[in-house]
């Protein structure tokens, strides 16, 4: 029972946050935080079981924003099936990249990655006919499933959060399945891994393709939050914010996600709001120094991130159990 | 025959790791391969395994070749190995440890982990059955919820032992399953591998205590600077004047 | 002018970039295998060491100081951050250590932004005087300048590799660290000596091309990508592949630049370094050789 009050506690007290919370201006970072969190949560499992890390995720999170962008507006695709799209085809890219790139032992998914990463914010730019270059975009309707429209941002507020309920539950049932155990071994040792049976190079692909088809979900539903799109939201910069969520959270554990995404779009926020207190004139540009020197700093000095604090809660709970 | 090895050869940056190294398994059969440090046994594992290309020789288990097949596929064949170093999975339960061995004995995949499909957690409950029965025979049931890694030195090889098993694997490759062990330790290891014989299991055995090797192996043979030097039952392997020369003599008094 | 020095002239052009493109792999590559990290940052340096340069010599001092002391300070940076973050984390994973880099690219980009805003500066041609007539095609002399710096510096590199006790100690050392140990090399010391090194190439090269392109806080990105790809070209492993992939970037690049629009320039490097990581990981041109 105890177990489980923690988590319905915090479901409550999301689903009840809109009834206190009257700014747009908060709903909408929640919403954010939501969204990023369901990125971070891939890229956690990426980093923390796997192994591996992505320097790309801002694509997979820009072809999955595109693809709605593009299905919605030109082909007029009822919302969900263009939101399906929009996470299968961030899958199927990750398959073609990881594929080659993860037998290898070396970290060479994360230049790939990179690479990636810049080439298809160039194309987002450059493929004018299809993404509409720099201006990008607009008129993606709402989304829309039997007859409800989430056109408020209240309502998108819990789409976005329930999506979040939902790929943790999965998540959170992976761990604790065969597939989970399997990833956990690998993180140990993976040569006695693949010494019980374990296809290692099999389900890092696997936890690669996830981590993409999250990222394709969330930009999928930030197309329908925000209704147009550009390429500027897509760059290196955003790729490396999602891994400074997942570090900041800690790899590997369950609420990590969740507190990297919510404290670095907090944080993001209130340097928006304090550098031109201390650099007059400068704008949000600034806060990549700061980012990047949280991101050594963390990885120096704290590589389990918060995420192992807070589960140590959970630990103790664990103790009981066995 | 179980496995066939047959001119195996390795070299090392120009030294020859193993040098053509030839010897079969058969079913229900226990084979030692001793000799000092040095003498290339671990090599002929991490070959066998896949986990090392050999330079020149054939690997047939159940009629099948290994050569460049991937180390999870020999798994899947049913050949498994522990590790002379220890490789458990440390930040795991002892129970963890043995279920994730039984990897090959579940088959719910990723999609159907994500939404728990029904039949995954009744299969999920048959391999905690199996790891825990496991766990009883090797004597590690009170210690299955503690970390691997917070076990002592003992418990860990028996726990690998426990793991290696875990798929039912026809053939286990054995690395030093007794060094770290005290004696009481040491001969309910003795008793177990017989045990796991006497069910039909295979193993090869690489072992520096010589009352385990000469207790439980049906033959033996002896390895030195990469090469076989003699092969043969407990007994000969006692009698031959090489083997006392180039091992057990030093063993005695490296002891 | 006609098609052969038309060609020709493409040619020196993708000779220049593709000497910058070589010393930047040729430093990633030597870090990589000396220490074990992939130096995303690289490309910093080489932004930094050019900045920095035309700010020294805007302030009066000659242009060969102003080189000297960029270099030399890019050099003292380079060892700072292998001491400050690179060493304390030295334990850790592969991937711990590529997050770091990536940390320290973006903080280091964001302090040339804070000091130099976002305005090229520039620095003036190493000698004066108008383009060379060569073969049928002009030449800016500062090309020959670049040109000349690399194969100094190649060169020089070889010699200390292979001849100077210093340069074979840090060859053992990259073959195996026990050894390294044992003959009294302290594998730290050739992890400073790396990222020192690093420094001062990527400097140089960042100092040398700014007459010809100019220098912006932002140029060290694309160049560090551009120094993976040439590296990646020749395997990772393998500094004369990544000096010989460097120049092949750079006349891929620019003789596609022409067919092609010049905003998918950078998608040419980009597209050939996903191609080199998926087919062929251990080095498009694969030579066989030492790794150093």
């Amino acid at each position: 029972m105890k177990k489980i009050a923690f988590p319905v506690a915090l479901i409550l007290a999301f689903a009840g946050l809109p009834l206190l919370i009257k700014s747009n201006y908060l709903l909408g970072i929640l919403i954010i935080i939501g969204l990023y969190a369901i990125i971070v949560i891939g890229l956690g499992i990426l980093m923390g079981y796997a192994g591996q890390v992505s320097f790309g995720h801002a694509a997979f999170f820009g072809i999955g924003g595109y693809t709605v962008a593009v299905l919605t507006t030109a082909c007029h695709w009822p919302s969900i099936a263009a939101l399906i799209a929009a996470l299968i085809l961030p899958g199927l890219v990750a398959a073609i990249i990881g594929g080659p790139t993860l037998k290898l032992k070396e970290l060479y998914l994360a230049l790939a990655t990179l690479a990636f990463g810049i080439l298809v914010h160039i194309l987002f730019n450059e493929l004018k006919g299809i993404t509409g270059g720099p201006s990008g975009l607009t008129g993606i309707p709402y989304f829309t499933v039997g007859g409800l429209v989430f056109d408020r941002d209240i309502r998108f507020y819990y789409l976005v959060w329930s999506a979040v309920l939902l790929v943790s539950l999965g998540v959170n049932n992976l761990i604790h399945s065969r597939v989970g155990r399997a990833m956990r071994a690998v993180r140990e040792s993976e040569h006695a891994s693949e010494s019980v049976g374990i296809d290692t190079a099999a389900l890092k692909l696997q936890a690669f393709v996830f981590s993409a088809v999250l990222a394709g979900l969330a930009g999928g539903l930030y197309a329908f939050y925000v209704t147009f799109i550009s390429p500027s939201p897509f760059g290196f910069h955003t790729s490396v914010q999602f891994v400074l969520m997942a570090v900041v959270g800690g790899l590997g554990t369950f609420w990590g996600p969740l507190l990297g995404a919510g404290l670095v779009v907090a944080l993001g926020e209130a340097l928006r709001w304090a550098t031109p207190l201390v650099i007059p004139g400068a704008g949000g540009e600034y806060q990549i120094i700061f980012f990047g020197a949280i991101l050594m700093l963390v990885m120096i000095v704290k590589p389990g991130g918060l995420g192992a604090v807070m589960d140590l809660f959970k630990k103790s709970e664990e103790g009981e159990a066995h | 025959m179980l496995l066939e090895i047959k001119s195996l050869t390795k070299h090392f940056g120009g030294v020859a790791a193993v040098k053509d190294v030839s010897f079969t398994v058969g079913e229900g059969e226990i084979f030692a391969l001793i000799g000092p440090n040095g003498a290339g046994k671990t090599t002929v594992f991490n070959m066998i395994t896949g986990m090392l290309a050999p330079d020149a020789g054939a690997m047939v288990f159940m009629g099948k070749p290994l050569a460049g097949v991937k180390p999870h596929r020999i798994a899947a064949m049913g050949l498994t190995r522990t590790f002379q170093n220890l490789q458990l999975f440390g930040k795991m339960s002892a129970l963890e440890n043995v279920m994730a061995g039984a990897h090959l004995k579940g088959k719910t995949g990723f999609l159907k982990s994500l939404v728990r499909w029904p039949g995954s957690t009744a299969e999920n409950n048959r391999i905690e059955r199996h790891s825990l029965q496991l766990l009883e025979e090797v004597g590690l049931r009170d210690q299955a919820g503690m970390y691997a890694s917070a076990l002592p030195f003992g418990q860990q090889r028996l726990l690998e032992i426990a793991r290696s098993m875990a798929s039912n694997p026809r053939l286990v490759l054995l690395d030093e399953p007794a060094a770290g062990l005290n004696s009481a330790e040491t001969k309910a290891l003795a008793e177990y591998l017989k045990r796991l014989r006497g069910r039909g299991k295979s193993m090869v055995l690489v072992e520096h205590d010589m009352e385990t090797v000469m207790e439980v192996a049906d033959r033996i043979m002896v390895l030195n600077f990469g090469e076989s030097i003699c092969e043969g039952t407990p007994e000969m392997i006692r009698a031959d004047p090489l083997v006392i020369k180039a091992y057990l003599g030093e063993d005695e008094q490296i002891a | 002018m006609d098609l052969s020095s038309q060609l020709l002239q493409l040619l020196f052009s993708g000779l220049t970039l593709g000497s910058i493109y070589s010393l930047i792999a040729l430093a990633l590559v030597a870090t990589y295998n000396i220490t074990g990290v992939l130096n995303l940052a690289q490309g910093e340096f080489v932004a930094l060491g050019a900045l920095l340069a035309a700010s020294i010599y805007a302030a009066g001092l000659p242009l060969a100081a102003a080189f000297l002391v960029s270099v030399a300070l890019i050099a003292a940076l380079g060892a700072l951050i292998e001491r400050s973050v690179i060493y304390p984390a030295r334990e850790s994973s592969a991937l711990t250590l590529i997050i770091i880099t990536v940390g320290l690219s973006i903080s280091l980009r964001g302090l040339a932004l804070l000091v130099w805003g976002t305005e090229p500066v520039s620095l003036p041609a190493f000698s004066s005087g108008g383009p060379l007539l060569l073969g049928g095609a002009f030449v800016n002399p500062q090309t020959l300048w670049i040109l000349g710096m690399a194969a100094a510096t190649t060169s020089g590199l070889y010699i200390f590799f292979e001849l100077t006790y210093t340069g074979k100690a840090v060859r053992a050392c990259v073959i195996n660290r026990t050894a390294a140990l044992l003959i009294g090399i302290n594998p730290g010391t050739i992890s400073l000596l790396a990222f020192a090194g690093s420094g001062a190439i990527g400097a140089a090269a960042g100092i040398f091309i700014t007459p010809v392109t100019l220098a912006t806080y932002d140029m060290g990105f694309m160049l560090g990508v551009k120094g993976f790809v040439a590296a990646a070209i020749g395997g990772m492993h393998n500094i004369r592949g990544a000096v010989l992939g460097g120049f092949i970037l750079g006349i891929l690049e620019v003789y596609s630049a022409g067919l092609i629009s010049s905003g998918l320039k950078d998608a040419v490097a980009l597209i050939v370094l996903l191609a080199a990581l998926m087919l062929r990981p251990e080095g498009l041109l694969a030579i066989s050789g030492r790794k150093v």
